[in-house]
């Protein structure tokens, strides 16, 4: 015990030290001092209006995993909509489709104003959409389920056509002259990616092959593309589903002295950086922010107005396709979190 | 149970136990025979199927993908000698990024200072799994599955907290950090082969372990502990301390590990790296290592770690259909494991 009391004892000690040397080792580059810098610099006055509407409950659960880049920026364009309307909003997410149709069931339950669903899995979630539904509740589907939302009774589906977004890529790609191009999936099963993958490879002249990679391991997927580029070397373009996984994609491209074209789907900070440097041929963006903003918003919207947006049709929210003219305006937007 | 210890010296007493042992039973009886055997199959094998695998390139990559999986396959195993399991080292090496990149951010400060705080981090992760278990007796896949979810949550909660997304944002342009790439994620080129910093790392790692096993006081204990934690108190083995040295070892290689992720992709994503601690228990078993406890090596979850990424990026090479790709990783990790425990059969029924 004496010893163990020691060794906490040192241990105290040496974290006091290294808080104390942290004090004085400073950088004088980047960090939160540069981004605070940055912050006041742009100190623009930023003024708040809110509607005088009264104080609805809307909630949003989506099929996302823990900590997605993706779904954050989503969330961010949700609650800056209900700062907006006086909504107080609510947030949950499982990637199990029966648990995410648990979630919905206790909104549900809570009587909330408005419900916001992803139908990444119709199935799982068709009964308690329509348990939603028959209780009063308009449901506005978003980013997946653009097929089913009307028939699960919908009010509109917000989001991106995975299909015809991969169809955009083909396209580009022709348009750049590629000629072998590589799918990277960092989710085996994901319906959305089979059909980003399956979107490329209807408009995309050349040849195009898949490859499955696990999300979770980021060495691992560089090694994966480092080891395909190096068995494959006719493959002249690279296009992952992700935008973590562009980085990924370059230094494999650079280790396996390959040529090919790295392009992605999704946007963060370092994405438009390597659109600016060159590194990165282009990025399809489908606005999560829009995707959050927008379905808050139109539930208020049909609330307040009984307005109803997309004429019973999807309302798309992509693709854009962002190339390197793009990433100076871009910059500010992914760097505080809302592109 | 056998142990790995050399063999004890030749006594006047001629005891039949202490019988000097032939060279090639000698041989036949270390625990990392089989998964040789194996890892050299299934090199035979995709050397065979795949085009391009021979290359120096490739041999590059493979051995970059067995790194990242030894550089944590070593303390695993060593803590599966030593009879217990954690669960929570796949979110460490994740955690381990975070800290670093997110003190050193927050607080301005040289990316070192990050590097050293991260490292007291997951010591002290290590030290908490330890003391848990020896204070409260609970198994271990209990504790550490508390600490894996423990950690899972507060990777995410904390990055969220600080950094307002879930990803820290970049710090390639402070200071320290060319240097902190250098040690962690640097690369050389040697006859068109790429090989990283992380396959010295693990190599390094390999022969200290091995060294400390067979070689020191603390090997003995480790031995001792795994094989019988009662027998191994009573002849005066400090099996609480041993397990939390154990854990701890397993922090360092996770903070290895977590800074090449860190200043190999510079921005770290928190939900990454769950799942990641069943390959390093995978490597360790191909390895060798008893789930039981008490016997294994740390050279066997060296080979346990080459044969998982010769597997994983032999199918690439080979250009199979990718919808198999899980199925056939399976297939070639069992056929692996059984030809280690076929082979391990064969040595000790060998006279």
């Amino acid at each position: 015990m004496a010893r163990v009391r020691t060794g906490i004892r040192v241990l105290g000690v040496v974290l006091a030290g290294v808080l104390g040397v942290s004090l004085t080792a400073c950088s004088a580059t980047g960090g939160k001092r540069a981004e605070d810098a940055r912050k006041a610099a742009a100190a623009a006055a930023e003024g708040r209006a809110a509607v005088n509407t009264p104080r609805w409950t809307i909630a949003m659960v989506t099929h996302s995993g823990d900590g997605d880049t993706f779904w954050d920026i989503v969330q961010q364009g949700a609650r800056q909509a209900a700062a907006k309307d006086n909504i107080n909003f609510l947030y949950a997410h499982s990637d199990e489709g029966q648990q995410q149709a648990q979630l919905v069931d206790s909104y549900v339950d809570k009587r909330v104003d408005g419900l916001i669903v992803t139908l990444a899995k119709p199935d799982a979630l068709k009964a308690s959409v329509a348990r939603a539904v028959a209780a009063g509740i308009p449901v506005i589907t978003v980013n997946s389920g653009s097929e089913q939302s009307k028939a699960f009774g919908a009010l509109t589906h917000i989001g991106q056509d995975e299909t015809v977004a991969g169809e955009a890529v083909g396209d580009e790609l022709d348009r750049r002259g590629h000629k072998k191009a590589l799918c990277v999936l960092h989710e085996q099963g994901n319906v959305g990616h089979e059909q980003r993958c399956a979107g490329v490879a209807e408009t995309f002249d050349g040849t195009l092959q898949n490859l499955y990679v696990d999300g979770t391991n980021m060495p691992d997927v560089q090694a994966s593309i480092e080891a395909k580029l190096q068995a494959d070397k006719a493959i002249d373009a690279v296009v992952t589903l992700g935008a973590p996984f562009a980085d990924a994609a370059v230094q494999a491209k650079r280790t396996a002295g390959s040529a090919a074209e790295i392009d992605t789907f999704d946007l963060n900070a370092k994405v438009v950086t390597a659109l600016r440097d060159g590194t990165l041929g282009f990025a399809v963006d489908q606005q999560p922010y829009l995707q959050g903003y927008e379905a808050v918003d139109l539930l208020w919207l049909h609330r307040y107005n009984a307005d109803v947006l997309g004429g019973g049709r999807p309302v798309l929210t992509g693709p854009q396709i962002l190339t390197r003219k793009d990433a100076a305006t871009l910059a500010p937007y992914t760097e505080r979190g809302t592109r | 149970m056998t142990t790995a210890a050399p063999p004890a010296e030749d006594s006047p007493a001629r005891d039949e136990r202490l019988l000097p042992a032939s060279p090639v039973k000698r041989l036949l009886g270390r625990p990392e025979l089989g998964s040789v055997v194996g890892a050299l199959a299934v090199f035979v094998f995709f050397a065979a199927v795949a085009v391009g695998f021979l290359r120096a390139a490739s041999l590059g990559t493979v051995l970059y993908a067995a790194s990242t999986i030894g550089i944590m396959a070593v303390p695993v195993a060593l803590l599966m000698i030593g009879g217990e399991f954690d669960l929570s080292a796949g979110v460490l090496v994740t955690t381990s990024a975070l800290v670093s990149s997110m003190f050193s951010y927050r607080m301005t400060a040289n990316v070192w200072v990050g590097i050293g705080v991260s490292l007291l981090v997951t010591l002290a992760i290590g030290a908490f799994n330890g003391l848990m278990l020896t204070r409260t007796g609970l198994p271990s896949f209990i504790i550490t599955l508390g600490t894996f979810l423990m950690l899972t949550g507060l990777n995410l909660g904390l990055t969220k907290l600080i950094s307002g997304t879930v990803s820290t944002k970049t710090i390639a342009d402070m200071e320290g950090f060319d240097s902190a790439r250098a040690l962690f994620a640097s690369e050389v080129t040697v006859g068109g082969a790429t090989l990283k910093v992380t396959i010295l790392w693990w190599f390094a790692l390999v022969a200290v372990a091995t060294w400390v096993l067979l070689r020191t006081r603390f090997g003995n204990w480790i031995f001792a502990a795994g094989g019988n934690a009662d027998a191994a108190r009573a002849v005066g083995v400090p099996v609480r301390r041993t397990k939390t040295g154990l854990y701890m070892a397993v922090g360092l290689c996770a903070w290895i590990s977590g800074q090449h992720l860190l200043f190999s992709f510079d921005v770290v994503q928190s939900g990454e790296g769950v799942g990641n601690e069943l390959i390093y228990i995978i490597a360790a078993v191909i390895g060798g290592c008893l789930i039981t406890g008490g016997y294994g090596s740390a050279i066997g979850a060296a080979v346990g770690a080459f044969i998982f990424g010769m597997t994983s990026k032999g199918i690439v090479y080979a250009e199979w259909n990718p919808d198999w790709f899980k199925f056939f990783l399976g297939a070639m990790l069992l056929l692996a494991t059984l030809l280690n425990a076929w082979v391990r059969k064969r040595a000790e029924a060998t006279p």
